[in-house]
């Protein structure tokens, strides 16, 4: 009985229910793709954040403590040095498919031919790696230094092999050296001389711009430091840091065990820093603070943003809901009456109304959540020119979301409902 | 002890007076009809014999229990058990068919049963009709769904308010028939009328005035059709 005066109701009643269902519908959708790319966003904001360089250096722990006592950052060297033999192992940690690119640096002071000294930084700038897993990557600074403005030549190409004594020179170095692409450069190193040819001459907009970036190998040649490198940076896909990734970054050691595993098994910059110091030996891997901190407020602002939008949208529906549900009891009063009279209490009618209501609350929600997978496509083609990846977890929230607002919305209609009495709709006459 | 006992009872609106002390007494079994001009108060006694209102003083007895001290959860209950209600405007749920309107309200006392509910409809004449919908039935036929609506649940009494003023003399005349039967199967009838011929077939008429109990006509020879009447009461005062 109760079935069919449900589905009597719902059939009956089919226009009203269904501006019902397209109002729960429209909240269900605007939810979905709200918090569906809020989800996501950490995700993209990083993906968006590598265009502007490395989130990881990895130093020597020497240089590391010096650095830290002196509060030097990006300051190299105290003797101290990495070994480039184990750079490889860069790609072999638990997150390796989340090191997108990485560099080694080498810095060595050198002097030019007239008498100016100039530092000289050793790097990969598009280096071919063939990896054991089968992949392929070209690392290097072209791509983690993808702001730099190249003025006058072009970058240097590793893979070219014609010439591997170039050099790129920095816009403030070139004018005081009144080099230009082209021009042979050469630099008398701590263990010997080299003749550089200028490939280019680039704007970096910082120091780099005083310097001479060359080749490892050059850099290594010049300084006497075969094999040696002063850092690393690596550009790695993160997932934004939490309570956890905080506690583990300032003491692995104080989680517990299956703390420690969630961690490990987490893209945190922090584990994946612990796991780059597990294979380069003597080594301290630290988030560059500025990327972390300009991705957490990115983040944090884009997340306040979303959820300010979906509560609106939340409470815009359940405004709707309520009018519209109101307004159909108000149409059915002496229905409702007449069942008061024969004997319904008042949670017989206010389940009857309700269980109708939710009803349409399922079905609208579930045309709304797949019209909110849909738009939040939209989003991320169109923001972020890829695709939102959709959260399982997402399901349950928006059903809660649905069924909380949907029940707000009936709230001042249950109330009338409550109130009704049948002498009041029954005496028409 | 009478089945509806209604002691000194007023019913007061801030200076309206819509009962005004009414005392009565119905009997089980009895067929009684309320009349009196509009406002007399006779939708008033309606409504607070029928659980749905409370009086402002007074006591209303209904087999024994003493409706002014109950809570409004027990009067449903009250209404539900011992009470079925005929309306003027039938009140029929528009989607639901005869046959599931009279469910309804077996729905809300107990278990539907349809068997039992189509032997009500059979009990009105409607048993052909029992699948069509309100809107395709005459208003004669609606009344008489409304009719085994108020019986599925062997009410003490059915109160009926104006149950023929939307019909015509054909229809009337059926559901004053159908009264009769109910009074033989020992049901006890409180028909609210503005109708002299529909007040004339019951046992006894009591007529309201501003609210107070005016007089009281009571058929002497009550076989079904009226062939005397004597006025025993006036109350003037």
């Amino acid at each position: 009985m109760f079935v069919r005066m449900i589905a009597g109701a719902l059939f009956r009643q089919w226009k009203k229910m269904l501006m019902i269902g397209f109002t729960i519908a429209l909240g269900a959708s605007l939810a979905t793709a709200m918090l569906s790319v809020m989800m996501d966003v950490g995700d993209k904001v990083n993906q968006e954040l590598k265009t502007y360089g490395a989130n990881i250096t990895v130093v020597p722990k020497d240089a590391s403590v010096l650095n830290n006592l002196y509060d030097i950052e990006g300051e190299d060297s105290s003797g101290a040095y990495l070994a480039e033999d184990e750079l490889g192992k860069v790609k072999t940690i638990f997150w390796a498919f989340n090191i997108v690119d990485f560099t080694p640096f080498t810095s060595t002071n050198a002097v030019a031919a007239d008498g100016e000294a100039v530092k000289v930084t050793g790097s990969w700038f598009n280096h071919h790696m063939e990896l054991p897993t089968g992949e392929e990557l070209d690392a290097g600074i072209r791509n983690l230094r993808s702001w730099w403005e190249i003025t006058d030549g072009t970058w240097i190409d590793e893979q070219e092999g014609s010439n591997a004594n170039v050099a790129m020179v920095g816009t403030a170095l070139a004018d005081k050296l009144g080099i230009h692409a082209g021009d042979t450069l050469t630099l008398q190193g701590n263990t010997s001389d080299l003749s550089l040819e200028v490939v280019g001459i680039f704007d970096a907009g910082g120091d780099e711009d005083d310097q001479v970036f060359t080749t490892l190998d050059n850099a290594q040649t010049l300084g006497g430091l075969d094999g040696k490198v002063d850092s690393i940076e690596v550009s790695a896909l993160t997932t934004p840091d939490n309570e956890l990734s905080e506690k583990a970054a300032k003491d692995p050691g104080s989680l517990t065990v299956s703390q420690y595993e969630t961690w490990y098994c987490t893209a945190y910059a922090s584990s994946i820093c612990y796991q780059l110091q597990e294979v380069i030996t003597d080594s301290v891997a630290s988030p560059v603070r500025q990327v972390a901190d300009s991705e957490g407020s990115i983040l944090e602002k884009t997340q306040l943003l979303m959820i300010l939008i979906t509560i609106l949208s939340l409470i815009g529906a359940a405004l709707g809901i309520c009018n519209l549900v109101t307004a159909s009891v108000m149409e059915r009063s002496s229905e409702i009456g007449l069942m008061k009279a024969i004997g319904a209490q008042n949670t017989s009618i206010t389940g009857l109304v309700l269980t109708e209501i939710i009803v349409t609350a399922i079905i609208g929600g579930i045309c709304g959540f797949f019209a909110g997978l849909g738009f939040a496509q939209i989003i991320g083609h169109t923001v972020f020119g890829s695709a939102i990846s959709i959260r399982p977890m997402l399901i349950p929230i928006v059903a809660i979301l649905v069924i909380v607002v949907t029940l707000v919305g009936s709230v001042p209609a249950v109330r009338m409902l409550l109130k009704l009495r049948p002498t009041e709709v029954l005496h028409g006459r | 002890m009478s089945l509806l006992e209604l002691k000194d009872v007023s019913k007061i609106y801030g200076d309206l007076h819509a009962l005004d002390h009414v005392s009565l007494q119905v009997e089980q079994g009895e067929w009684v009809a309320i009349m009196g001009p509009s406002g007399s108060g006779k939708s008033t006694m309606m409504n607070i014999i029928g659980c749905m209102d409370s009086p402002s003083e007074g006591q209303v007895l209904l087999d024994g229990i003493d409706l002014t001290k109950q809570s409004a959860k027990n009067l449903t209950t009250i209404r539900r058990d011992k009470i079925g209600l005929i309306f003027q405007q039938f009140h029929l749920i528009s989607y639901m068919t005869a046959l599931e309107n009279v469910m309804v309200a077996q729905y809300y006392h107990s278990v539907p049963d349809e068997e039992e509910a189509m032997e009500a409809l059979r009990r009105v004449g409607l048993a052909d009709r029992a699948k069509h919908l309100p809107r395709q039935l005459s208003g004669g036929e609606q009344q008489r769904v409304c009719v085994a609506r108020a019986l599925i649940n062997y009410p003490e009494i059915i109160l009926a308010d104006e149950p023929t003023g939307n019909l015509d003399e054909a229809n009337e005349r059926i559901v004053v028939e159908l009264f009769h039967k109910l009074h033989e199967d020992g049901t006890t009838l409180i028909v609210v009328t503005h109708d002299p011929e529909v007040a004339e077939v019951a046992q006894r008429t009591l007529v309201l005035r501003d609210g107070r109990l005016d007089h009281e006509i009571i058929n002497e020879n009550f076989t079904g059709e009226m062939k005397s009447r004597q006025v025993v009461s006036i109350d003037k005062s």
